[in-house]
């Protein structure tokens, strides 16, 4: 991945990254045309599929909508790089599979518009413009057994039903 | 150990947890609305599982766009109907029995003390106020939780909230969590336990307990607790009855003498004023007279942070004998069918009618910008409600003000953010 960052403030929270006016449907696609919309406008419009969204602390709280990592995954968002998560957010991220990084350093140092490299292999975020590099530390093997898996209803499948 | 770790210990069987330790735990009901149960539905059914684990440990509640509200709307509540059916889930409530999520699940009995719940929906962490588990997941957690009976947990670290002193009149559990919010912030509970303790929590009625639960996840909570004392007991007795499974997974925790906590506060609260939260986050809350003066356009009054019987009459003592101002639109929402055919008995209504304010079924409507009650660009809004993020309540270019149900009944009366001893005598 090596595409164009998007950066936002703290708390952005999930009535901001999909509104509940549009909670009538659950249709990524759906979703999707309205991703971000209340904490800016535009940017279903200036924004590409695999780009990245860069926040402060707490991205994703309020709500426990999955709607909402589900209209980044439909708008086509690579990665949210943050300081911290919200911890619903968290959970429905590693559940549904949209690719998330806590680095609080690269988050507070990227700019908008900075090309950004994130590599889940070698825990690495590089900032082409800043020219950086930075570690993300690797999940807990717990979550990543769950990633690995494919997602928690085929980890439910045949890890939990044993 | 603490509570908290006391009730994961036995649903994982272990004899003890600790802090940042991953289980997978046993869960004794699982929660979904018709916002977040038809994605679990769907997910549940396209991992190819036939059967739910257990009929009888989960809840299907279409509460937040019903009655429903548009056609998209009407396909969502007939998602979780159809699925109630086909797999006979014991606590489905239709329109006319339904009531908003976390004032209904109590009042039936349906979530007990010492219990793990775990719900779609992120005011799930209400229930704590029993001496439970309880914490707000997401949909596909709810679908697999269906499927197993389990979910994935990290053990929280704790923190302990000691409230002390005598609170002054007017202020209640809706002001001693926006405070403390306003404290620590919106992420100062991040993924914790907040258990909340002190001889000012062992005096509030069970209403306000709840009304402080509820909130957890404002601060960032992964749970919202309190021991359960006596008051908790009489409430458990009354409400355990209506129960229509198995209660044999209640029992009642205590936190040790010497249990770890992460962090304590204590606050004397003796001079706490009711507390209002200005845009755009909870934690903006301040003491109700530097709001003075601020016009209004719409109160709300209800929701699952503040649609319980006490609410509404706490309400209606400050409204009686006053009039909505003009301009304003003041709407109740009761918690329930129960709470709303109560506050009718008791001539609550007669209170609110007079009052010339709008009263509804039981919905989350307005608290979340579904519907009922949305506000246009420019508009100010004062609620009980519990978030205020910007275009929570309609457009982006509105405002949410959030307080307890006493400012919210007075500041309808004079159409400005107003403290209740200013109305009432």
């Amino acid at each position: 991945m090596h595409k164009k960052c998007w950066k936002f403030g703290d708390d952005v929270n999930t009535d901001e990254i999909i509104p509940a006016r549009y909670l009538n449907t659950a249709d990524p696609k759906e979703l999707a045309l309205h991703c971000m919309e209340d904490a800016d406008a535009g940017f279903t419009e200036k924004a590409k599929s695999g780009d990245v969204i860069v926040a402060g602390k707490n991205f994703g709280c309020g709500s426990s909508r999955e709607h909402a990592p589900l209209a980044l995954k439909g708008f086509g968002i690579s990665c949210v790089i943050a300081e911290s998560f919200a911890r619903i957010f968290f959970r429905n991220c590693i559940n549904t599979g949209l690719p998330i990084a806590e680095c609080p350093e690269a988050a507070r140092d990227a700019r908008e518009g900075d090309e950004i490299e994130v590599d889940f292999k070698s825990g690495t975020i590089k900032n082409k413009n800043l020219k950086r590099t930075y570690q993300f530390p690797p999940f807990p093997d717990e979550i990543a057994r769950i990633i690995e898996s494919g997602g928690l209803m085929k980890y439910a499948r045949y890890e939990l039903c044993g | 150990m603490n509570i908290t770790e006391k009730i994961l210990a036995a649903h994982c069987g272990k004899e003890s947890v600790s802090p940042g330790e991953y289980i997978v735990a046993d869960v004794d009901m699982c929660l979904g609305n018709d916002v977040t149960a038809p994605i679990a539905i769907d997910e549940f059914r396209k991992a190819g599982f036939k059967k739910v684990h257990n009929k009888d440990h989960i809840s299907l509640v279409p509460d937040h766009f019903t009655p429903n509200k548009d056609i998209k709307a009407a396909l969502l509540s007939k998602t979780l109907r159809d699925f109630a059916g086909e797999h006979d889930i014991t606590n489905y409530f239709e329109v006319g029995r339904v009531g908003i999520e976390h004032v209904l699940l109590p009042e039936q009995g349906i979530v007990g003390p010492g219990e793990l719940i775990i719900g779609a929906d992120s005011h799930t962490c209400t229930y704590g106020a029993l001496g439970a588990f309880s914490t707000g997941v997401g949909s596909t957690d709810l679908a697999a939780c269906m499927a197993t009976g389990k979910v994935w947990l990290r053990v929280p670290q704790s923190i302990k909230f000691t409230f002390i002193g005598v609170l002054p009149r007017w202020v209640g559990g809706k002001d001693l969590i926006l405070h403390t919010i306003g404290q620590i912030g919106v992420d100062g509970a991040l993924y914790k336990a907040m258990e909340f303790c002190g001889p000012v929590i062992e005096g509030l009625p069970m209403d306000d307990r709840f009304t402080i639960c509820n909130m957890a996840i404002e601060a960032g909570g992964k749970s919202g607790i309190i021991v359960p004392d006596e008051k908790t007991q009489t409430y458990w007795k009354k409400h355990g009855e209506r129960r229509r499974h198995s209660d044999e997974s209640v029992r009642f925790f205590e936190s040790d003498p010497g249990a770890g906590y992460e962090m304590t506060y204590e606050w004397d609260v003796s001079s706490l004023q009711p507390q209002v939260a200005a845009p755009f986050l909870p934690s903006n809350s301040k003491p109700v007279n530097e709001f003075r003066n601020k016009k209004i356009d719409q109160v709300v009054i209800g929701s699952c942070t503040n649609g319980r019987i006490s609410d509404l009459r706490l309400a209606a003592e400050v409204m009686k004998g006053h009039q909505t101002a003009p301009g304003v639109r003041t709407l109740i929402f009761p918690g329930s069918q129960e709470v709303y055919r109560t506050a009718m008995d008791e001539g609550l209504f007669d209170v609110f009618l007079d009052a010339q304010c709008a009263i509804s079924t039981p919905t989350c409507g307005p608290c979340l910008g579904g519907h009922m009650g949305i506000l246009a660009a420019g508009e100010r809004a004062l609620s009980t409600t519990n978030r205020n993020f910007r275009g929570r309540m309609g457009d982006p270019e509105s405002e949410v003000y959030l307080c307890n149900p006493a400012v919210a009944a007075a500041s309808a009366v004079t159409g400005t953010i107003t403290h209740p001893e200013d109305v009432s005598a």
